[in-house]
């Protein structure tokens, strides 16, 4: 299963892994979406969607990948066989990306996708999968089963594809210590960064063996050297507050980056309030 | 006459930036003294080739380009062009005819000429300089170079008899032609530090650390070059000999906290810089070995780059950001008796003028949340406080530092995400930029 994703540059821009929403998250590359789901309560919106993609093709004719219908089974001519189709929008993208299925059946009573489950007769879902996928849907009705598939390419592996201890320690250190972010010229802590560093020290304080290193960072805009000095007290201010909070002091250490490692290179407020920080990482 | 008045402009302009009296004018004449006095009607002729050695015309015509290239930036001359100048090629004084370059266009009152030969690999040049009033006796200089040849030898010379000639006529300040600025550079791949002849030809990287290298300072004696390096540990103060062309050890930089911006003092005995080892970065001082280590400053925030007083040693000027955005500050070299420097905006990077009068640095007037942050090269005469803008609406423009010679001053200058090596004289005027390839700042001028 995938971990929660984290963009370090942008805190709180993170999910928190399945949830049963079948809407893309914060941000538009945090869509974990549990394939599988579909809640009942949902369904009359599922309803709503294809009857609307319906009334589409029938408008506008529009040419969805037609599927070869199984072979008629014979006589019985009382129910008519299922028929069905499935299509993925994009067939081709990076993993992280979104893909969005659409598919629809005639004549069927039970409907489900290979490694979704039981889905609606006719629906919209959006999936993020990590590796190519073919999406396999099977129809089935009184007149018999037809089946559809739709496959989706990935261009690249998942970016945690087999998660190694190390890798998800790490993950699970950036999920919990979150940067802290300073005003222009000031390396006073913040009121919504002594929040952030309650938290930060409470991960710390039940994690004792983590040792870390704390960066502090400027924007663009000011003198290098003085950059430096500033960073290095952004740094010192987050390791007094960690040390008040209870963390020992010889597990943290500082070192200033000033301007010269940004995390935006961007001439704007935003990108310049992003490089104004303390950076937390674990020190190995 | 006319040096007077191409003078004019320049002290005009001062009065009319400082909105002062004629006599406060005069001060800023009396502390620039080494940009105001009369320029000089200069011609420089081509040497005559001698000799027919197939290396000749590319050696004299390297020689003739530094030659006329030096005495132009020199910032003491007012040279005749060379489609001014007569067509004659003197190769001697009895072939000179000074009448010549006296009359108009050339108009010159001193000319420098002279004869370049390569014989057996050797390149020997004779040069000159007369003085075109004085008929009866107008030789000012005579010299002869006898070198192995090559186009770096040729360039060499041309660099040695510009800074004869500007030593003679510039009222006895040594020339700069012969100096080197050191720099950091990203060409690599890394930011390095590197160095160049003062004309931004023969530039080399020195370190190769593969880390992140700031801050690079010559020591008086050319034998060092002290600068501040991201290690594992933090910043420290690294040493890089010149003489052995490899690192030496500093131990008294690398002691905890987050150590940068070296100075050296003038005597080359001391060394000052900005280290957090107590905890906040404050200025310390020690001993150019590291011994005697103290700590000058003691007050919460930012404080970095210092400067001596290169005069006497006995002053620091540094940066400080106690009261907020940083401002520039001087001190006594035990601690004592600060003295603020700016009153307000953003104010960085000061360098010490070898005269001891003018801290040349950077200052944005109007500096605050979301300006994106334009800065300029000011003077500022330290009897007086009164200060001048030096660069205008070009780029970012930082860490000034002086030329030996107090009429220069080299900066850099960030213009869109790039930033080049520049250098100008200390008017203003003249400005030249010396790197065009990746990205490079932190300019430091060698002291001879």
């Amino acid at each position: 299963m995938s971990t929660p994703e984290l963009d370090p540059c942008r805190p709180g821009m993170r999910s928190d892994g399945p949830n049963g929403d079948v809407f893309p998250l914060i941000g538009k590359r945090s869509g974990f979406l549990a394939e599988g789901e579909l809640k009942l309560n949902r369904r009359h919106r599922f309803l709503v969607a294809a009857s609307l993609m319906i009334a589409l093709f029938a408008v506008a004719g529009c040419k969805k990948k037609e599927v070869a219908t199984a072979p008629p089974p014979p006589p019985p001519p009382a129910a008519p066989a299922p028929t069905a189709q499935i299509a993925a929008t994009p067939t081709q993208i990076s993993a992280g990306d979104q893909v969005v299925l659409s598919w629809k059946t005639t004549d069927a009573t039970n409907v489900s996708i290979d490694g979704i489950g039981d889905v609606p007769t006719a629906g919209v879902k959006t999936v993020t999968p990590t590796s190519s996928t073919t999406y396999h849907l099977v129809a089935r009705g009184d007149g018999g089963t037809a089946d559809a598939s739709a496959h989706v390419t990935v261009s690249s592996p998942p970016a945690v594809s087999v998660p190694t201890n190390t890798e998800s320690e790490i993950d699970i250190f950036n999920a919990n210590v979150q940067p802290i972010f300073f005003d222009y010229d000031s390396y006073d802590i913040r009121s919504d960064a002594q929040a952030t560093l309650s938290k930060d020290a409470a991960f710390l304080n039940q994690h004792p063996d983590i040792r870390i290193v704390i960066g502090g960072y400027c924007d663009e805009r000011g003198s290098d050297e003085y950059n430096l000095a500033l960073g290095e007290n952004r740094a010192n201010a987050g390791k007094s507050a960690l040390v008040n909070a209870g963390i020992a002091a010889n597990r943290i250490r500082v070192i200033s980056y000033g301007k010269e490692k940004p995390f935006c290179t961007e001439s704007n407020e935003e990108c310049w309030q992003k490089n104004r920080r303390d950076g937390f990482s674990m020190d190995r | 006459m006319k040096a007077t008045v191409r003078l004019l402009p320049l002290i005009l302009c001062v009065s009319l930036l400082l909105g002062a009296p004629q006599a406060r004018a005069q001060d800023w004449v009396h502390v620039t003294t080494n940009m105001a006095q009369e320029k000089i009607r200069l011609a420089a002729s081509d040497f005559k080739p001698v000799g027919d050695d197939p290396q000749t015309p590319t050696l004299k015509a390297t020689f003739d380009a530094v030659l006329y290239n030096d005495l132009s930036a020199a910032g003491i001359f007012d040279m005749v062009s060379k489609s001014m100048s007569p067509q004659a090629t003197p190769g001697s004084p009895q072939e000179i005819q000074l009448a010549q370059w006296a009359a108009a266009p050339a108009s010159a009152t001193d000319v420098a000429f002279g004869a370049l030969s390569v014989s057996n690999g050797r390149l020997i040049v004779y040069g000159w300089l007369d003085d075109t009033r004085n008929t009866a006796s107008p030789q000012v200089l005579g010299k002869q170079y006898n070198e192995t040849a090559s186009q770096d030898m040729s360039r060499i010379l041309a660099h040695r008899f510009a800074d004869e000639i500007i030593k003679q006529l510039g009222g006895g300040v040594n020339g700069i032609a012969e100096t080197t600025i050191y720099f950091v550079s990203s060409r690599s791949g890394s930011k390095e530090i590197w160095s160049m002849d003062y004309d931004g030809e023969n530039q080399h990287q020195i370190t190769h650390l593969g880390s992140i290298s700031t801050s690079p300072r010559v020591s008086p004696d050319g034998s060092r070059i002290a600068f501040a390096s991201l290690e594992r540990e933090g910043w420290s103060i690294r040493m890089y000999s010149l003489d052995l062309s490899r690192m030496v050890s500093f131990p008294a930089g690398a002691a905890g906290g987050a150590n940068f911006s070296p100075a050296w003092s003038s005597d080359g005995t001391r060394l000052a810089f900005s280290s957090s080892r107590s905890g906040d970065p404050e200025i310390w001082a020690c001993d150019a070995g590291g011994g005697n280590l103290h700590k000058l400053t003691s007050f919460r925030g930012p404080d970095v780059a210092p400067t001596w007083n290169p005069k006497t040693n006995s002053q620091i000027a540094w940066v400080s950001g106690r009261t907020g955005l940083p401002q520039i500050y001087t001190m006594d070299q035990d601690g004592g008796n600060i003295q603020r420097i700016t009153d307000g905006g953003y104010a960085t990077s000061p360098s010490w003028s070898p005269n001891g009068q003018i801290l040349a640095f950077s200052w944005r007037r109007n500096y605050g949340p979301g300006d994106p942050g334009a800065r300029d090269i000011h003077i500022i005469d330290l009897a007086s406080l009164r200060w001048d803008q030096i660069t205008h609406e070009s780029g970012s423009n930082d860490f000034p530092s002086w030329a030996p010679d107090g009429r220069h001053i080299v900066f850099e200058r960030q213009i869109g995400h790039r930033t080049d090596i520049w250098t100008m004289l200390a008017d203003g005027t003249d400005q030249r930029q010396l790197t065009r390839t990746g990205n490079n700042t932190m300019p430091n001028w060698s002291w001879k």
